[in-house]
């Protein structure tokens, strides 16, 4: 996950909450939220993840003008491509996802996310043959250049389907 | 609302029922909230004819956000300073799921009052899907 810019938007964050079925008000209610200990509306624990949606590359998003692997007038639009290192993909899963945060994301942070590949490892997995794991470490820095949150994520390929 | 850490002892638990009879619907939406449109979420053609699954299945994230919830629920907004999982199994539509979180420790760190927080999340038949574990900053 790279974005140059991901902006903290208090209706990114609402919609991000309707989708983990999260009613908590603070984020929904702006006004509510600067009565908190936060003072004002905070990201959820995992909403770094939708940094993806200012990733201009992210892989696991129909690009305009571009064919799209998933199903369209056939079962594929194109040949199954290889997934990357964490969050999952065509032929990866995700295996592990941890977050240490310096401080809360807040609305009207403007990040900066970089990321490094980490540890790759082999396994032999139970179901689905062998497993090839591999780590990337994502950084989100805010305006000032302070690291706010650290996020590593570990990707898993399968020789075959890994249904549990 | 937040924790106190006089009021807190190892072994105390708390958990929360995070969804029920999980949708393909919520599964879409949160595919449109977090930018991660794998067909292998959404897209039954795909993957049942192409990926080789069984249906469609939710986002591991979709699990570790609904198993924030119960967390942020728990120990207060603003409050975690780390939270990591690891899934051990897929969750597909249908799925009822319920996040419940162990204090493992109490200590102080840089003049803070710290708990651990051992989790897990299991479905309807006791399937454990996430297990992980969180630290937070306690009053």
């Amino acid at each position: 996950m790279a974005a140059e810019k991901f902006p903290i938007e208090a209706g990114h964050i609402m919609m991000f909450a309707r989708s983990i079925g999260d009613a908590n008000k603070i984020y929904y209610d702006e006004d509510y939220a600067e009565t908190t200990e936060p003072g004002g509306t905070v990201a959820p624990p995992t909403f770094v993840q939708a940094s993806a949606q200012f990733d201009p590359n992210y892989f696991l998003r129909p690009k305009i003008g571009e064919e799209w692997f998933g199903s369209a007038s056939g079962p594929t639009g194109i040949t199954k491509r290889e997934g990357g290192g964490g969050g999952g993909g065509g032929g990866g899963l995700h295996a592990e996802q941890h977050y240490v945060y310096h401080r809360q994301v807040m609305v009207g942070d403007v990040l900066k996310a970089t990321t490094k590949p980490g540890k790759s490892w082999e396994k032999e997995g139970r179901r689905g043959g062998k497993l090839k794991f591999s780590e990337s470490v994502t950084e989100y820095h805010d305006q000032k250049g302070e690291l706010v949150v650290t996020a590593t994520s570990v990707g898993v390929q399968t020789e075959k389907p890994a249904t549990s | 609302m937040s924790l106190k850490a006089s009021e807190l002892k190892v072994g105390d638990t708390y958990e929360e029922e995070v969804c029920r009879n999980l949708s393909r619907t919520q599964i879409v939406q949160y595919a449109g909230t977090s930018g991660d449109y794998n067909p292998l979420h959404s897209d039954e053609i795909f993957t049942t004819q192409i990926a080789g699954y069984p249906s469609v299945f939710a986002h591991g994230m979709l699990s570790m956000g609904m198993t924030g919830k119960m967390l942020t629920n728990y120990v207060g907004d603003g409050r975690l300073k780390s939270y990591g999982v690891r899934f051990t199994s897929q969750v597909f539509p249908g799925a009822t799921l319920t996040a419940k979180a162990t204090i493992t420790d109490i200590r102080e760190e840089d003049g803070e009052q710290i708990a651990a927080i051992e989790i897990s999340t299991q479905d309807a038949e006791g399937v454990v899907v996430i297990k992980g574990q969180a630290t937070a900053r306690l009053d």
